[in-house]
């Protein structure tokens, strides 16, 4: 019998898994709105994959460029995501995201400056005028570091004012949530281990944000680090919620490709935004070849209307090199193939023949650092060699625009960040990520605060449910005939790197969801050994299972969506089809089976859908919907006549 | 590629010697293990493989393998770096490559320490206060005068430079009362923002950080990775700046004394020598997880359940909020009282074998 007794327990109104972006902005919130909350990260506190971001936060200030406006910003991310977003989402975010940029500086944040002192803002891959708000190439670190900050000054006044730093937020760091734990339908607390020691650990609380992240760590090249395996994903449908749009995963374009070691490490998108060019072997501006239809009318077709452009944008069209992320990379991977990459394996990413050395350097500081130190390459005066890499996934829990509630059967689970789907749609633009972590951060904080204040009894956690859970996470210490968790982890980075990457044929996917299927029963019978102190071996162990329900999900749904779009690319459905456009492709479990479901698209609200032109949404839309347009822009259009 | 110089250049896998410090609070030793090594990796690679193989449980942090999230400190030949930005190209060939975890601060397991000094030091720090009357969105400041905070900002917390700072290095008497380098220049950072409104971040630095403890040897600036100029850019303006000079003699001394290289010994690089890194002396009196059982299996029963190292929360007045009153989350709770620390399913009196008490004297007895 487990003896659940000796169990560390907490209770909290709130408690947040995440300390990236996303969970700090909402504990903030949900510690302002009084209740008492905890935040939990696996990593140490400020080491979250928010730290890693590079280019900036998107945020329509109209600092650079004064005609940028929300409107404009919402166009520009629906574009991006190839109108699959969840149209709700992608308007609050572009609405709010200024607010959430400015509270920044209210905690100490220092961004760069415009001349007249304002933030500065910079061109990225699919924005239509310049604005990420930006630190160098390390916002990301800005970000964190200025929550990080603002969580701790919310300490000292709990200090001041009740006697104790920990009065109403503490920071879990080092502990691992294995399992979420339920009251009926209703989040009753969460269960995990301190890494430190092994020491088991449960907090009740009757509102759960979930805020981890992706699941980048299935591949094998990836930007992403350990933590990424993908457990908010599993904690949610586990506990009930739904996942949408699994099937999208984006590539980014530019990760170093050697030495070998490094590969995947990402070179940010902002050496493009700043000048830098791709080149094949040849030497050839590749991308010009590479627009698609859809672009072509912001895109310039010749080099000397792209250079133009850096300086005066309001009469150019911009250069293909920023097109968004899927088209970099599908381009990339095409050169690679066609035999022109460089002996590497990828293609060359040029920006020391663009600028000066010494405005380079100001201007990519740590690019400058990363490929000096890791490649021993001077990026101000060789190349840089680049490839694609698994980096961010659009597909997540899916939830109420507004509140971040997770949908599904659960109640009191919220969701935000990464770990959370819909508003990036097919496809995420650069920096939308950074803005869109402050903007649903605070929704979730914020309804999860209030979600408990409506509570009429507190959920109670099960000791039965206590003691399965400490069974599960003990069970791959106590076997000693089973694999070892490192080798199953390879595996099943090669099934999804080569069967679910980002070319994919029905065959191949077919053939995945097999070999998933044989991955599960040996990691049922995975076996770490060593103790419970620090042990990583233990702690893949527990987060194999993650990884893979997580990759079943998306080999299914990739397998279900016959067609190509964003972040999902269908050898045998090369193109766009616009019916695919209204479906949502929802995963659910059923005991321990991944259920797929189709679900339409909410209706794109008629003042919005008036923001794009008939001639853009012809290349999107059913001709039905198409008719719809018509006769809204009728009815308009007679209103106004009256 | 650009890798001219790596003598590993175009060569394929070869086998290279790593002595690992393995073990944890109580003791541990310098393990050999023979390890292969490709072209361009880095010693975070090589602790990867050596997990993938032979020590699937060796302990170490890393988030980023770039430098940029500061997991991954740790002691390389004595050298406090960052193990994913340390090419193993940068030893001779034959060179063994010993990896040891930073000595200043506890050993949990391994190569992980205990660096929670550094986040406590941090909550003391007094935040970033916002300039009363400017709303958010009106925030006006120049590029030039961000920058100077901006390179206090590009700090990683890997915290090397504390972990090398000599003050508290072999000083554990001094930890109470010196906040270390990376503190010193968050405080650099704040005096130095445009619009913060505190006025004494200097001051507070001298008599609340132990910045007169600082004898200016730079060590911190040597080993910080993001090349951060703690000393010339944080420190030493602040130490010349500071109204209150009662607590720093250094500074009337003249800091020419001090000057680099006349320092009396080099703190770097005196955990090079093995016999210096960390022995079970170290931590005199190991403490018992069981709570003074002497019996072996209510030892091991009890490391089961309750982890006696964690602090026990202080207690705290009920929190009130701005009106004075006891806040909402009071009400969220279903009963009037604090809940039990035990569980609320949990019946007292314990059964016997639940229990970590044992009484000194039952040894006897047996
Ligand atoms: C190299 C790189 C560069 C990027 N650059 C940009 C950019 O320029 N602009 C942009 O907008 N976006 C960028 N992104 C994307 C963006 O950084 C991420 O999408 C975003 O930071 C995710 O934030 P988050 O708050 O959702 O999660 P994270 O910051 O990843 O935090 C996840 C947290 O959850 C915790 N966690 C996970 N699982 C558990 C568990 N089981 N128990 C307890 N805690 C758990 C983790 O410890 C961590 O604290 C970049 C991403 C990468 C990898
Ligand atoms: S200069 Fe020397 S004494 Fe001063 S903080 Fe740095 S390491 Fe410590
Ligand atoms: S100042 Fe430099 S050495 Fe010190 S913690 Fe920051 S990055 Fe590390
Ligand atoms: S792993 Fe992030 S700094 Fe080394």
């Amino acid at each position: 019998m487990t003896n659940t007794t000796r169990i560390e327990r907490h209770h909290y109104d709130v408690v947040v898994i995440g300390a990236g972006g996303a969970g700090l902005r909402a504990a903030i919130e949900a510690r302002l709105a009084g209740k008492k909350t905890a935040i939990i990260s696996k990593s140490l506190f400020g080491k979250a994959h928010t730290v890693m971001a590079e280019g900036g936060a998107a945020a329509a200030m109209g600092n650079v460029n004064s005609r940028d406006n929300w409107q404009v910003h919402f166009r520009d991310t629906m574009r991006g995501g190839k109108f699959l977003n969840n149209f709700r989402m992608a308007e609050l975010h572009a609405k709010e995201s200024p607010q959430r940029i400015w509270e920044l500086e209210t905690y100490g944040a220092l961004f760069d400056r415009t001349k007249d002192g304002k933030i500065s803002q910079r061109n990225f891959g699919g924005h239509e005028y310049p604005r990420l708000a930006h630190v160098g190439d390390r916002t990301g670190l800005e970000l964190i570091r200025t929550l990080q900050q603002k969580i701790v000054s919310l300490q000292q006044e709990d200090k001041r004012d009740h006697g104790s730093y920990e009065a109403r937020i503490k920071v879990f760091a080092e502990t691992t949530i294995t399992e979420l734990l339920l009251d009926g339908d209703r989040v009753a607390g969460a269960f995990g281990y301190y890494r430190e020691s092994g020491e088991f650990v449960l907090f009740e609380a009757p509102a759960v944000v979930l805020a981890t992240g992706g699941v980048g760590r299935s591949y094998k090249v990836t930007s992403n680090s350990w933590e990424y395996t993908g457990d908010g994903h599993a904690l949610a449908l586990r506990a009930g919620a739904t996942l949408i749009n699994m099937e999208f995963l984006q590539f980014h374009p530019t990760g170093m490709v050697w030495p070998p070691s490094v590969k995947g490490i990402l070179v940010t998108e902002s050496v493009r935004g700043d000048g830098g060019v791709l080149k094949n072997s040849d030497g050839k501006r590749f991308m010009f070849d590479y627009v698609p239809d859809v672009f072509r009318k912001q895109y310039a077709d010749n080099e000397a209307e792209a250079d133009r452009w850096y300086s005066d944008p309001d009469n150019n069209r911009r250069p293909p090199e920023l097109l968004p992320r899927d088209e970099v990379a599908r381009a990339i991977n095409s050169e690679v193939k066609a035999g022109r990459g460089t002996p590497a394996g990828g293609v060359y990413l040029d920006i020391a023949s663009r600028l000066p050395a010494e405005e380079i350097r100001r201007r990519l500081p740590s690019m400058y650092h990363q490929f000096k130190e890791l490649a021993d390459v001077d990026i101000t005066k060789e190349p840089m060699e680049v490839g694609p890499t698994c980096h961010y996934v659009m597909g997540g829990v899916e939830v109420d625009p507004d509140s971040g509630a997770a949908y599904g059967t659960v109640q009191g689970l919220f969701a935000a960040g990464e770990v959370s789907g819909g508003m990036h749609g097919s496809n995420r633009l650069g920096g939308n990520s950074l803005s869109d972590l402050l903007v649903f951060g605070k929704r979730a904080g914020g309804h999860a605060a209030s979600y408990t204040d409506q509570l009429t009894a507190r959920p109670k956690v099960s000791v039965g449910a206590v003691e399965t859970a400490v069974e599960t996470a003990l069970a791959p210490l106590q076997r000693d005939t089973g694999e070892n968790p490192y080798s199953l982890q390879q595996d099943l980075q090669a099934v999804m790197g080569d069967l679910v990457g980002i070319i994919r044929r029905e065959g191949e996917l077919v053939d995945a969801l097999s070999r998933l299927a044989e991955l599960r029963e040996r990691v049922a019978k995975v076996s770490a050994s060593g103790g419970r102190r620090y042990n990583p071996g233990w702690h893949l162990a527990l987060d194999l299972r993650n990884m893979l329900v997580v990759s079943e999900c998306t080999a299914k749904a990739a397998l279900e969506r016959q067609e190509s779009r964003g972040g999902h690319t269908r050898e045998d459905f090369p193109t766009m089809d616009p019916k695919w456009r209204r479906v949502n492709l929802v995963c659910a479990l059923d005991g321990d089976t991944v259920r797929l479901t189709h679900k339409p698209l909410p209706r794109i609200r008629p003042e919005l859908i008036n923001l794009f032109d008939r001639a853009e949404l012809a290349k999107y839309l059913t001709d039905e919907e198409l008719a719809e347009f018509d006769a809204l822009a009728a009815d308009a259009h007679a209103e106004k006549e009256r | 590629m650009g890798n001219n110089g790596s003598p590993a250049a175009g060569k394929p896998a070869a086998k290279r010697q790593f002595r690992i410090w393995r073990g944890d609070e109580t003791g541990g030793d310098l393990q050999d293990y023979m390890v292969e090594v490709n072209e361009g990796e880095v010693v975070l690679d090589v602790i990867h493989r050596l997990q993938a193989t032979d020590a699937p449980d060796l302990a170490c942090r890393w988030n980023c393998k770039a430098g940029k999230c500061g997991s991954c400190s740790m002691e390389i030949n004595g050298k406090p770096r960052l193990s994913c930005m340390t090419r193993m190209s940068t030893f001779e060939e034959g060179e063994t490559v010993t990896v040891t975890p930073l000595r200043t601060f506890p050993v949990i397991r391994d190569l992980v320490t205990d660096v929670s000094f550094n986040y406590e030091k941090a909550r003391e720090t007094p935040a970033f206060a916002p300039p009363p009357g400017v709303a958010p969105g009106d925030y006006r400041m120049q590029q030039v005068d961000v920058e100077r905070s901006q390179e206090f900002r590009k700090c990683i917390e890997c915290f090397l430079c504390q972990n090398v700072c000599h003050v508290i290095r072999d000083h554990e008497e001094n930890k109470q009362s010196f906040s270390g380098p990376r503190f010193f220049i968050r405080a650099a950072e704040l005096d130095m923002h445009p619009l913060d409104a505190k006025t004494d971040r200097k001051e507070y630095a001298q008599a609340e950080q132990g910045l007169g403890y600082c004898n200016i040897t730079k060590c911190c600036t040597e080993v910080c990775p993001e090349h951060i100029k703690i000393t010339d850019n944080g420190i030493i303006p602040m130490k010349e700046r500071v109204v209150d000079r009662r607590y720093d003699p250094l500074v009337w001394l003249g800091s020419k004394i001090f000057r680099r290289g006349d320092t009396p010994q080099s703190t770097a690089s005196s955990a090079g020598k093995e016999s210096v890194v960390h022995s079970g002396a170290r931590q005199a009196g190991v403490h018992s997880h069981a709570g003074g059982s002497h019996d072996p299996a209510a030892e091991v029963q009890a490391q089961k359940g309750v982890n006696w190292h964690r602090e026990v929360p202080h207690p705290t007045a009920p929190a009130v909020d701005a009106s004075g009153k006891l806040p909402l989350t009071e009400l969220t709770f279903d009963r009037a009282a604090a809940p039990s620390p035990f569980g609320d399913d949990v019946t007292f009196p314990l059964p016997p074998e639940h229990l970590n008490f044992a009484h000194p004297s039952q040894d006897e007895k047996h």
